[in-house]
């Protein structure tokens, strides 16, 4: 059964990548959404069943055919489903059917091969995310892990035509092969330590070992060449200028990168390899430092931002990276919620700014916006929503997830990270209201070459789209209401077995805490709430009378902080860094050295070289072709008499 | 009975001369007639070692040579006259066209 899951996406692509070209639109649109609706309905059986299971027992495998079998090493196309796998292909399919439905709408501008196209790709990108979070061992997420990076490049080129767009897509494919590089290596690294790639069997080996100390041990290096894996899928610090240039992409695409498919893989994989990455204490130091400076940069990038879709973009760089703070202290749990409510009011948010694009034609600059609150209600009430949600206003889902997150790196005694988060905390407060004043508040500065009475809302199947997430963006943290406000964070217990080694997982339930700890933590915790609940509502203040009240003095600090201000807006000039350190020289390298002089001299030396030695060897060998039969009657009759002669005479 | 080695001298001195022939003479006939001098060389010496064995094997393959001597210098002057036709000489060294 569980193979249906990313077949259905699979058969969708197949369909529309055969036979699109002649499918009229409704036909081609409808097979994709159908296919996503059918794996969500598939996943929720599963899940179902899943549910249905003792906690022990909680994975269901499927094991497809044997994929690889050579002497002793064997590798089964196997797919698993437990408790963290259950909440990501629901994620997936789920949000993702949503996005399917909306692109209906969003891409209908397009000729009909090109929209079949484009749900090929979109099915295939599903399909591979799904096969990512369903398989049970290192290969088969890897094909996954691959297939995204593939449709990511096909999706953010999509508009290949345009120069911008299909650097962007290369862009993305180079940045993500050199985290690839690193996991290929790390996955290696942990077959020829183990000899297992199989997750729970890795996971009960390493369980069975101390936690190591120091970085050079083969857990520690193993663990840290996933994680800079991890960094180039997720749009971690060094690898993450890749998301904000993904803005190439159409809109529904940006929406299904951030919040379904591909970036949260690198997330999820190390929630994958929980137990591994806990026996390595340096690598989760690394991995949760790397989060909390990623979360506090893409925060300050975000501040200055124009483009609606970039400031979104920073907002998910700067929100995956306090997911794998949430990794690094261990909260595995916790940065899998985040992720989980992250998906629904990013995917909200990013359809929202498509709703905006679409109606005013394609402007993405928020300076030419202002006022679309009147012609556009229900893409603002939405986005409003979304907003509030991913600020962390109490009690919608993005303040129990980040709060959690918040609450576990301060009990975890890193205040200095807490500080960090908390920060980037009122930064997404402030940058996303900056937002939505900017652009639904205000007077319009459309410039009128956008006529009023031509702004439309979101027509239905954009609308609805918008209006389910909303919902979820709302109610999507009830699941795991900590125990400091009465509720029972379900999520977290749910999703425990999969963080701890096989053999573990039963006796976890039992260890509960003492009472007296438990309250003290949840004094703690309610005192954590209120700072990180006030840091919101501060940031969205401070928002509010910046850019409701006073813009002058946005322009005054830009103005008085210009070396600052150049800084953000430039993006701390990390691209132009790169570009000079990596890829000019890697560049100029290829070009001078391996073109110029290993290709040409080298290597056609070598070819030319041959040829031209045979020529002249013919030219002179060709003299004794002189054409006059004599000659060559003569030649003979002296071969002869030296063969015979050698014969006679010898 | 004259011995087998005067049949041979004889055949060597005829072998020469027709070999003498064909590369020194610049007439295409006489290079022809040559060559026919060559092979009959060969055939005396056939015919001798066949009578002094007692064998027939030798005049057997003389008739051999014989008729492919007469296709050759069938074939060889009808050459010679397509020859002569195309350069007005018979000089072998005046068709020296075919080479690089």
């Amino acid at each position: 059964m569980l193979a249906l899951i990313p077949f259905f996406p699979l058969l969708g692509f197949l369909v529309n990548a055969s036979f699109g070209r002649r499918l009229p639109k409704t036909i081609a649109g409808g097979v994709a959404c159908a296919v996503m609706a059918a794996s969500f309905a598939v996943s929720v059986t599963a899940v179902w069943r899943l549910a249905g299971l003792p906690v022990e027992e909680r994975a269901i495998e499927q094991t497809v055919y044997t994929w690889i079998a050579s002497g002793d090493f064997v590798i089964d196309l196997t797919l698993r489903v437990d408790p963290l796998a259950s909440v990501m292909i629901l994620v997936i399919t789920g949000i993702g059917s949503l996005i399917h439905i909306y692109s209906t709408s969003y891409m209908h501008d397009e000729t009909d091969p090109e929209y079949a196209r484009y749900f090929s790709y979109l099915n295939l990108f599903a399909a591979f995310m799904l096969i990512l979070v369903l398989g049970a061992n290192f290969l088969v997420l890897f094909v996954g892990w691959e297939g995204v990076g593939l449709c990511s490049y096909l999706l953010i080129g999509f508009w290949f035509r345009k120069q911008s767009a299909a650097d962007a897509g290369k862009k993305a494919f180079v940045v993500n092969r050199i985290g690839d590089y690193a996991f290929i290596l790390g996955t290696l690294l942990l077959f020829v330590r183990f000899g297992t790639l199989d997750f729970q069997q890795l996971a009960s080996t390493v369980a069975a070992m101390p936690p190591e100390e120091g970085v050079f041990g083969a857990i520690s290096i193993a663990s840290l060449l996933l994680f800079i894996g991890a960094t180039g899928k997720s749009a971690q610090i060094p690898l993450y200028t890749w998301l904000p240039d993904a803005m190439e992409g159409p809109t529904p695409v940006s929406a299904l990168i951030h919040a379904a498919t591909m970036v949260t893989a690198g997330v999820y994989m190390i929630g994958r390899n929980a137990v591994l990455f806990s026996h390595a204490p340096e690598t989760m130091l690394i991995v949760a430092i790397i989060g909390a400076l990623t979360a506090l940069m893409a925060g300050t990038i975000g501040l200055v931002q124009n483009d609606i879709k970039r400031v979104l973009a920073y907002s998910t760089v700067s929100q995956l990276g306090l997911m794998f703070l949430a990794m690094g202290m261990g909260a595995f749990g916790a940065g899998i919620f985040h992720l989980y409510t992250h998906a629904f009011f990013k995917a909200l948010l990013f359809l929202g700014s498509g709703a905006v694009i679409h109606a005013l034609h394609g402007e993405q600059d928020i300076r030419n916006m202002g006022g679309l609150k009147r012609y556009l209600p229900i893409t603002y009430w939405t986005f409003l929503i979304g907003s509030l949600a991913i600020a962390g206003v109490p009690f919608l889902s993005g303040f129990f997830s980040k709060d959690e997150i918040l609450y576990e790196t301060f009990a975890a005694g890193h205040w200095i990270l807490w500080i960090i988060g908390a920060f980037t905390s009122l930064l997404t407060a402030i940058y996303m209201f900056r937002l939505v004043f900017l652009t639904f508040h205000g007077k319009s500065r459309t410039h009128g070459h956008h006529e009023e009475s031509h702004l439309h809302d979101a027509p239905p199947s954009m609308a609805m789209p918008l209006v389910v997430l909303a919902l979820g963006a709302v109610l999507a943290g009830y699941v795991g209401v900590p125990h400091a406000l009465g509720g029972e964070n379900r999520l977290a217990a749910w999703l425990a077995p999969s963080f701890a080694p096989p053999a573990v997982a039963d006796g976890l339930q039992a260890s509960g805490e003492g009472e007296a700890a438990e309250e003290e933590h949840a004094a703690l915790e309610l005192t954590l709430m209120a700072v990180s609940s006030g840091i919101a509502l501060l940031g969205i203040g401070i928002a509010a009378f910046i850019w409701l009240k006073r813009r002058e003095i946005a322009d005054a600090m830009a103005r008085k902080y210009a070396g600052v201000h150049r800084l953000l807006l430039h993006k701390y000039y990390v691209d132009e860094v790169y570009d000079a350190t990596i890829v000019k020289p890697i560049l100029i390298g290829s070009r001078e050295g391996l073109w110029r002089g290993l290709d040409v001299q080298v290597v056609d030396g070598a070819v030319n070289g041959t040829g031209a030695l045979v020529a002249a060897g013919s030219s002179m060998l060709r003299r004794l072709q002189t054409g006059s039969v004599r000659a060559y009657a003569g030649s003979m009759f002296i071969g002869v008499v030296v063969i015979l002669g050698y014969y006679l005479w010898r | 009975m004259i011995p087998l080695s005067h049949y041979l001298v004889v055949s060597a001195v005829l072998f020469a001369i027709g070999t003498a022939g064909v590369f020194l003479r610049r007439n295409l006939i006489t290079v022809l007639l040559s060559i026919e001098i060559m092979l009959n060389a060969v055939n005396l010496s056939f015919v001798a070692f066949g009578r002094q064995f007692g064998s027939l094997d030798g005049q057997i393959i003389v008739f051999f040579v014989m008729t492919v001597a007469a296709a050759e210098a069938a074939v060889g002057l009808a050459i010679v006259i397509g020859l002569y036709r195309h350069k007005e000489s018979l000089n072998p060294d005046a068709f020296a066209s075919l080479k690089w």
